[in-house]
This record gives C-alpha cells, structure tokens and sequence, in this order.
C-alpha cells in the first residue's frame, strides 16, 4: 500500500482511534477532575469572598490595616525577588551557555536545587544563618542588620524559592540560539552591553518575559519559607498568603476568602499573561517560517549578471560610467560628478579601462 | 593593510590546532586557506580576527603587533560560516549594525547602508528580514554587513560552504570581481581546492595545524611541496614502488627518475594525475602498463577512464582529451597500455595522516 489518496486518510485515521465507549469516559473523567479540584473551589473562593456583598468585600480588603499592608508587602517582596532573579538568571544562563568551565554540570544541578528542596527547609535554612541563633546572628545584631522576621528574610527566602525559573526558561532557549550572533556583534566592534541590548536580549526577550511572569506568579504565592522567615508580625511580616492563612485561623472567613480571591485574581491574571505570550511567540515564529518558506522572492536569487563587473547595472544591462570612475564606496574618495553616460556593455570590453 | 602570523601556536586540551605557524597575506591580495576539516584554518582565521586569542606567537596588521587587541579595535570584517545574521533586525539594520554601535550620524549610517547593499546587489531588500532571504542572499548580507565599518581586512569563513553549487558557482565569481573592486586585503577559508584555485591569488594550503605549502595556484599545483599537497589537490593515482639507482620500479615497468642516484634501494610511492597519463593500443614505448577498461565517462572536455591493472593490482584513473579518446575508440573490456607522461616521487616517511 502506498501512495494513498488523501481523502481516504481522514476517516481511517478515526478507525484507528480508540472506540467511543472508552473515549466518552475518558474525556468525561478528565472534565470532572479539573472540574472538582480545580473549578469549583476558584469560583467557591470567589463565592466566599464576595457572599456578603461587594461592600464587605471591599471593607475586608481595605479597612483592615493588617491586610492592606500585607497586600503591600507582597507587592514589595515579589518585584524585587523577580528583579533579583532576572539578573541571576541572565547571569547563569550566559555563563552555563556561552563559557565551557570547570562546574559547568554542576551549577547547571545546583540551578535546579530550589525546586527540589521543600520551602519549608529552605526558610529553615535562613533561619539558622541568619537567626539570632544562627552563625550570622550575632554579627548582624552587632550591626544592627535584622534579616530574620524582617524584609530582608522574605526577600531572601522568595527568591531562593523562585531561583530556577529565569535561569530555566533562559538556557534551552539560549543554547538553540548559539554564540554567532553575539561574536558577529563582537567582530562588528560592538561593546559586551551593546551585544547585550541590541542582539542577545532581544532574541531572548519572550523567553526571559515567561520566565519572569512564572517567577512572579510563584513569588507572590510563596508560603513555605516565607512562613518560617517571617515570624507572622501581623502589620509588619506578613504577606498575603500569610495573612490569609491567619484570617482563616481568626475564623474570619469573608476578610480570609476577600484576600485569597485577591491572591487567585492575580494568579488568573499571570495565567492569561502566559497564555497570551504563548501564543504570541508561536504566532511569530509560525510567521517567520511561513516567510521563509512561501514568500517567492525568498527562493528566487537577486542576479548578479554573470560577466558584469560589480559596478554594473544588472536590469540596465549597461554600465553608468559614474560606478566605473567610483566602483569603490568602500575607498570614500569623493568623487566629482561626473554627468553619467550610458555605455552600451557590448561595447566596453574591460571595464577598468574607460579614460 | 597586510598581515603577517609570527609563530602561532593554539592548543584545545591536548589537541595542538596550530603548530607554529607563520603567513603573510601582502596587500590588497585575495587569499585562500586550504586544507581539510580539523587541519586548523578556522582557528587561524579566528586568531587573525581576534576571535581566539593565540597561546604563542604574534599577529601583525601592517607591522602593528594586535595579538592582544581586542576584535573591536582592530578593524576587521568577518563573514561566518553560517552568515550569523542578526535574525530580529532587518537586512537594512544589519548592515547597520557596525556603523551603529560606532555612533555614526543617522545620515551617513542611512548612505553607507544604500551603497552597501546596491554593491552587494540587494536594492530592494532592505526592509527584508533574515529568514525571508535565500542562502546567497544572506550571504552579500552578512559581506555588507562586514564592509560597513570599513575594515582593512575581510576575513571569510567557508564563504560558499552552505550553497548549493550553481550559487556557489556564481559567487565565486562575483567574489573574485568583488575583490578586483574594493581592493580589501582578503583571506578566505576553504576546504574545496577547485574553489581556492579559481577565486585566489595565493593559496595556502594547511594540514595537522601545519601550513604544507604557500604560493600561486600554479605554483602550488604544479610543484606541489610533498605528498599531502599533492593527494590532497585532486585526483591522484598512487603507486608503490622501489626506487634504485635513478630508476623507479613500479611492478614490471621502470622509471626514469634522476634525482635518486644513490644505489641502495628504497620504498617510494609515485603520484601520477589522471591527466599525466596516456593510454594507448600497443606499447609504444618502453614501460608501460598493461590494463583493462572498466568504465568511461565522457566528461565535459575531458573523457574520464577507470582501469584495472592486473600486474600493478591497482585501479589507475586517466583523462585523456575527446580527440585522443574517439582516435582510440575505447570501449569498456578493452586492454590497453597506460604510460605516465609525468609523476612525483615522495618517500613514504614524508607522509603521514
């Protein structure tokens, strides 16, 4: 068999498929799973917050000084934890893509580390550096530093958690890319930041762009570390994952659900950002394939006339005289003008040898 | 400009890519690096540019010593391989590129780009981008893009490699008139021969990190300094031998070979182009070789013959003219005689792969 038509395809292409009484459940069962752990709690925490009215909500989110802050404080803590992890990120993936050196494997694992530790551990980690008890302690209450139960600590344990992600979306992408670019910018006289912002970022732009929207959606999420870091200084330590969690405690249930709906918006929203940005890219990259491929002056050769010099005018098919006087942009002598005569090329047998 | 490498030296781990080499590209000359791949003419070539810098050794532009000086201040145009084009920016910013990144003023930038692309016969593509371009025409992009700065050197990676042979053709040629213009000093690196030999106005010919030879393509062609040069130039009929008291013993037939007098016999191996050997019907003269056809291949002006030869167990590879082919009327199954017109003896110690 072979050379099928193609219409015969399609429909043995169904009888392939597996047959309906197995499909019908499949489908159904993975609609009811996304439905009850996903869906229905979503809309429930919407549900919740906004039972009594948009007025109590609104009251829950803004009235409560602890709330407001801990809205604020996360608006801090998750900026600049991203911040921090777009410069390390760009750091490591140029470093892991572009140099070959000792550890190379190994940082490349160690990049990875965060997602594999509990964050719980990961704050336990500051705690005993940092800690009054811990080997930094003393020093830093010496000088009046306060890492833990503080900004800083939450800081610090954020982006250790969200370490990986810049660096993760960065490498594939850079490693497909490959150092022609940036050393054809070298070789141009380019400067190590101008290769950076006119050839390195704009290639890497959508893929940096990803990596920080999934960076900022975990940073502002973050509990397990925060949680050990902070100490829970209601007003003062707390973010909103931790206020929610103590609203909830508090058996305040609307103010709780008002902060989680805000928390799972602002999820929603990073969702559709990525979906946005996914689709974007593979629309251009579908674009610039489609133009490589169809476009029908992409396939066909400019002409470079055969016995021509360089100076000539192909579509003419005769030589300007001007071109032969200054083939030579390159030599930049000016050159007079000289008004152009239009020689017929039959009747110049070497060009270089016009008075 | 000229260049000149003094010594160079460059090692990966344990793999010696340069083994103290020296060259020099006079002024204004079109100059090809040859040799096969690993043989080290990229690495020189990246050297030279300031891409890779050199564990010993010196590189000269004009007398200036630039070993240490960065690419960026040392002038140079360099095409890639594989064009490297800057693939967000159009062919116009491209070629921008350089001028660019220099702070020129947006008019000259604008004028330069103009001559530049109407040079490399790309008028109409400015506002292209990279993957809307065919090979060659990628090509003339990243040579504009290189000419931009006004580099005293152009260097060339592989100019043609990823073209498909009628473009390659074409911009070989076009490259060779280009040059003829602009007048850069220009070194391209190559591992076709017939592509060094048709565009170039020296070829150096490279192997191990080691430069075997330098000098015209006839120089090098003709008087090819030892046996690596000449297998590698073309086809060659290898034949092992004895040679003794001026004469060369290959099977049966003996050799008139002058330069060795000395009585005590040694191995020698005799290379032999396809074209420096005749057939003929009888044995007209004193040693030749007696061989069955196999195949012929009438080729252009030449006419291409594969023969068996039984004494010298080897297949031999000849080329005689159309004329000389219809006079003897060959046909495959025939035995005929095969005499060298010419050959090259090198002692097998000179070569080593």
């Amino acid at each position: 068999m072979k050379a099928e038509p193609a219409a015969a395809k399609v429909p043995a292409r169904r009888d392939r498929q597996d047959p309906l009484y197995i499909r019908v459940p499949l489908i159904l069962a993975g609609f009811a799973i996304v439905g009850i752990l996903i869906v229905v709690p979503i809309v429930n925490v919407f549900y919740q917050a906004l039972g009594q009215g948009l007025e109590t909500y609104w009251h829950n989110l803004v009235d409560d000084p602890d709330t407001r802050s801990a809205i604020w404080l996360t608006l801090i803590v998750a900026p600049v934890s991203v911040a921090a992890n777009l410069l390390f990120g760009i750091a490591a993936a140029w470093a892991v893509t572009r140099f070959q050196f000792r550890g190379r494997t190994l940082l490349v694992t160690l990049i990875d580390l965060p997602f594999a530790i509990s964050p719980v551990v990961a704050g336990l980690m500051f705690v005993l550096l940092f800690g009054l008890q811990g080997y930094f302690g003393p020093w830093l209450r010496e000088h009046g530093v306060r890492i833990i139960f503080a900004l800083p600590g939450l800081i610090l344990a954020t982006t250790f958690v969200t370490l990986p992600f810049v660096a993760r979306e960065l490498i594939p992408v850079m490693e497909a890319i490959g150092p022609d670019e940036e050393t054809a910018a070298l070789s141009l006289g380019a400067s190590g930041w101008q290769i950076f912002w006119r050839v390195t970022l704009p290639n890497i732009k959508w893929a940096l762009l990803y990596g920080v929207i999934l960076c900022n959606a975990r940073a502002m999420g973050e509990f397990g570390a925060v949680y050990v870091v902070s100490g829970h200084i209601a007003g003062q330590t707390d973010t909103m994952p931790l206020r929610v969690q103590k609203l909830f405690d508090e058996y305040n249930n609307p103010g709780s659900f008002a902060v989680a709906s805000l928390l799972t918006s602002l999820a929603l929203l990073t969702l559709f950002a990525k979906v946005w940005l996914e689709r974007k890219t593979r629309r251009e990259m579908a674009a610039g394939a489609r133009a490589g491929a169809i476009d029908p002056n992409a396939l066909v050769e400019s002409p470079i006339v055969a016995n021509a010099p360089v100076g000539s005018d192909p579509i003419a098919g005769e030589l300007v005289a001007s071109d032969l006087v200054s083939p030579v942009p390159v030599a930049r002598v000016p050159v007079p003008h000289v008004p152009v005569a239009r020689i017929p090329i039959a009747a110049v047998p070497v060009s270089r040898e016009i008075p | 400009m000229s260049i000149a490498v003094r010594n160079v030296v460059k090692k990966f781990g344990n793999f010696t890519a340069l083994d103290d080499v020296s060259l020099d590209v006079p002024h204004g000359s079109l100059v090809a690096l040859l040799g096969p791949s690993g043989s080290g003419k990229t690495t020189l070539l990246r050297i030279i540019a300031g891409l890779e810098g050199p564990d010993g050794g010196s590189v000269l532009y004009h007398d200036e010593d630039v070993t240490h000086r960065s690419p960026r201040d040392r002038n140079v145009g360099f095409v890639f391989q594989h064009y490297a084009l800057f693939r967000h920016m159009t062919v116009f910013e491209n070629v921008a590129f350089g001028l660019r990144v220099r702070r020129a003023p947006k008019s000259q930038v604008d004028s330069r780009v103009r001559e530049l692309l109407h040079l490399v016969r790309l008028d109409g593509f400015a506002g292209r981008y990279p993957p809307q371009l065919s090979g060659g025409q990628r090509q003339r992009v990243a040579l504009a893009r290189a000419l931009a700065v006004e580099p005293g050197v152009l260097l060339l990676d592989e100019p043609f490699g990823a073209l498909d042979a009628k473009v390659r053709q074409e911009l070989r040629q076009w490259l060779r008139r280009f040059h003829d213009e602009i007048k850069v000093t220009t070194l391209f690196v190559t591992h076709d021969q017939e592509e060094a030999f048709e565009v170039a106005d020296r070829v150096v010919v490279m192997h191990n990190g080691r430069i075997e030879q330098q000098g015209t393509p006839q120089e090098v062609f003709d008087h090819p300094a030892n046996a690596f040069v000449m297998d590698f130039l073309g086809n060659v009929n290898v034949f092992q031998g004895r040679i003794q008291d001026g004469k060369m013993h290959l099977g049966n037939i003996e050799m008139a070979c002058p330069e060795y007098t000395n009585g005590e016999a040694r191995a020698a191996t005799a290379y032999i182009r396809p074209h420096e050997l005749d057939i003929d019907r009888s044995p007209s003269v004193a040693s030749s070789l007696r061989a069955k056809v196999l195949q012929i291949n009438p080729n252009g002006s030449v006419a291409k013959v594969r023969l068996a030869s039984e004494e010298a167990a080897l297949e031999l590879n000849v080329e005689i003219n159309l004329d000389r082919y219809a006079e003897l009327g060959l046909q495959p199954g025939d035995l005929v005689h095969v005499a060298p017109r010419r050959f090259r003896v090198f002692f097998p110690e000179d070569y080593s792969i």
